[in-house]
């Protein structure tokens, strides 16, 4: 059984060492000439303000919680689907107020606007 | 005991070297196919300065990626900035080596498996990595430090776990007809034309590509990069090889994702009308990754012409696509499949 | 090998966490624990827990860690460094809260029977496999699986009510007048 796992440690050693390289590599080819033009924030030409790390809209970060909640419930989707046909017209009852009472959950957050971009 | 171990190292690390080679090629050359597919679609020649056709063009461009310089603007914060890139380039690779990209193929007297990871939980496996993937543009943008690559960061971001969603749960619909979690048996199951899963799940299939088409913020879901809005969206501080890295990863990603839906509701490895599955001699393996990389190149193909046809969505439109219409439609695909696996045994066990 | 693998995934993990505590940065602490959260993973599989390692990843390295840095993000990073403010009370509030917590997990840790409770148990290989944890999931603990879907149903809630303040505008003697309202 844990050999099975072998491979993704090999497969991940070898991506990341990859990345690395290539990050290096790039970075010894490479010229470097410093001007302190070019090396500042571009905003098309026009010279930056402030800082970039402001506030930004909540919207970005109701969709994340949103996407934690339902990513929970898709989960709970897959057990069910590869023993669904041992478990029965029971476990398909059982998903389906599961699904039901989450499907509610997102017309209410539909209705309430959670899900508009305006 | 421990020869074995260290046979089974040395396999799969060479197996794992040669696809790295493999599908880095194959990334390099897609760029050269998007390209050119865009000129004929166009009406015009393309590269072709570059070797013959324009042949080694990608080899050019890999050559001045790393020729170029290594620019660090000096507001970014810089570990962050660094990292992201490698943070952006192993997912793809992780989920390359766990795709079944041929049955088995005989060498040296020893059958080799042509799939790197193998896990019984083969597709969360995937789908576990997939959701790594948003930390690279997530970090990319924020490190740069860049408003417009903070706002192309962010867009990125949510599109990608809205529509992970609606991947995540079109997926159970070729679950409840496989019983598995694991992608090698799901592509065995699949052994004749008429048992292909796209069949048997058209709307399950519908939502997965357009939900892989999201992921991968091709046209017409491109909105993180929407250059007239956001210069060059998360990526646009990043020069020379780093930004090498994020587009190499985007086309291993599309490469990944076009197997991954063969793989899936096509068939995988399998050719209609021979049986691949019960033979393991050389010539046979081969004609199995063959096959698996033909219908790959089609969806390659499909998303490159997407991008010529339609236009644009409005991040509202995207939004709302993803929440309000894809997420709801698997939800009631999903019941509409389990009613006909439990009533009707013969949806499952198919002619 | 097993025990190898486990001490480098204990090792990876403690360390990690020891990093996330201790980064000034809150974006480093967040990318510190989803690499803590891949040795907890690596763990999981060790135990044989092959679905609870990918859901390990799935929701809390894929889900709620890019909320995280959703919030740290959202926080305007360069506002925090008041560090002396509340030094003395917060310090010692959080030491005599942690040394609680410390006393109480060392205190069951050590009264607990592990071995009639777990390894005398555990005789079959399969047992963390999606299709063994499913077949028991929706069977034997079908009601508080459906407890556990009323609670998300709380949370979606939850959520619409932390956001949902009504903007109006309108407009006196000339003067634009923002108003914000809760709803919900």
């Amino acid at each position: 059984m844990l050999s099975e796992y072998l491979p993704v440690v090999i497969q991940l050693l070898i991506a990341i060492g990859f990345a690395a390289f290539v990050l290096i590599v790039t970075h010894i080819l490479g010229p470097k000439r410093y001007d302190p033009i070019k090396h500042d924030t571009y905003e098309c030409g026009v010279d930056y303000y402030g800082n970039a790390q402001r506030k930004f809209a909540i919207k970005f970060y109701i969709i994340s919680v949103l996407f934690v909640l339902f990513d929970v419930e898709v989960i709970f989707l897959y057990p069910w689907a590869i023993n669904l046909v041992d478990l029965g017209w029971q476990g398909f009852w059982g998903m389906f107020v599961f699904l039901g009472i989450l499907t509610f959950a997102i017309l209410f957050a539909w209705k309430k606007g959670a899900l508009e971009w305006e | 005991m421990h020869t074995e171990l260290w046979s089974l190292i040395i396999e799969k690390t060479i197996f794992g070297v040669i696809l790295l080679a493999a599908i880095m090629t194959g990334a390099a050359y897609v760029t050269l196919a998007e390209r050119k597919v865009a000129s004929w679609f166009q009406d015009r020649i393309g590269p072709n300065r570059a070797g013959p056709l324009g042949l080694l063009q990608p080899l050019a461009d890999g050559i001045k990626f790393f020729l170029k310089e290594d620019m660090i603007p000096k507001n970014v914060h810089k570990a962050f900035y660094l990292l992201a890139p490698g943070i952006a380039a192993i997912p793809p690779l992780l989920i390359a080596a766990s795709i079944p990209w041929g049955n088995q193929i005989e060498l040296l007297g020893k059958a080799i498996k042509l799939q790197m990871i193998d896990l019984n939980v083969g597709i969360l496996f995937i789908f576990a990595f997939a959701s790594i993937g948003v930390y690279g543009v997530m970090l990319g943008g924020w490190a740069s430090n860049n408003k417009y690559s903070l706002m192309g960061g962010l867009r990125s971001s949510s599109q990608m776990i809205s529509y992970e969603l609606a991947q995540g749960t079109a997926v159970v619909g070729v679950l409840l007809l496989a019983g598995t979690l694991s992608l090698d048996e799901i592509v065995k199951q699949q052994d004749s034309l008429t048992k292909w899963y796209v069949w048997r799940q058209p709307i399950g299939f519908f939502i997965f590509f357009v939900a892989s088409l999201a992921e991968l913020a091709r046209v017409p879901f491109d909105l993180p990069e929407a250059e007239n809005e956001l210069v060059g969206g998360y990526h646009t501080e990043y020069s020379s090889m780093k930004f090498g890295l994020f587009q190499v990863s985007e086309y291993i990603h599309l490469i990944v994702t076009s197997a991954l839906i063969s793989t899936l509701y096509f068939g995988g490895w399998q050719i209609p009308f021979v049986d691949i599955a019960s033979n393991s001699s050389f010539i046979y393996g081969v004609l199995g990754v063959i096959s698996l990389l033909l219908k790959t190149v089609f969806f390659i193909f499909v998303f490159m012409w997407l991008r010529w046809t339609l236009p644009r969505f409005r991040y509202d439109q995207l939004m709302s696509l993803g929440w309000k219409f894809l997420l709801e439609a698997a939800f009631v695909w999903i019941v509409i499949t389990a009613i006909l696996v439990l009533a009707f045994p013969w949806y499952k066990t198919w002619f | 090998m097993i025990k190898i693998a486990f001490i480098i995934l204990s090792l990876i993990s403690i360390f990690s966490a020891l990093m996330v505590i201790s980064r000034k940065n809150p974006v480093a602490s967040v990318l510190w624990l989803v690499f803590h959260f891949f040795g907890i993973a690596g763990l999981y599989v060790l135990l044989g827990a092959h679905f609870l390692a990918a859901v390990q990843i799935i929701v809390y390295a894929g889900a709620i860690m890019v909320l995280f840095l959703f919030v740290v993000m959202m926080l305007n990073l360069n506002l925090v460094n008041n560090e002396k403010r509340g030094k003395i009370i917060g310090k010692s509030i959080g030491a005599v809260v942690s040394g609680l917590v410390l006393v109480l997990f060392t205190y069951s840790i050590r009264t607990t029977k592990w071995n009639e409770l777990f390894f005398n148990q555990v005789t079959d290989q399969e047992w963390g496999t999606a299709v063994k944890l499913g077949s028991l999931l929706f069977s034997n603990w079908l009601v508080p699986f459906q407890i556990v879907g009323i609670l998300l149903f709380a949370a979606v809630i939850g959520v619409v009510a932390l956001m949902k303040r009504k903007i109006t505008r309108k407009v006196e003697n000339g003067i634009v007048i923002t108003q914000e309202e809760d709803v919900a």
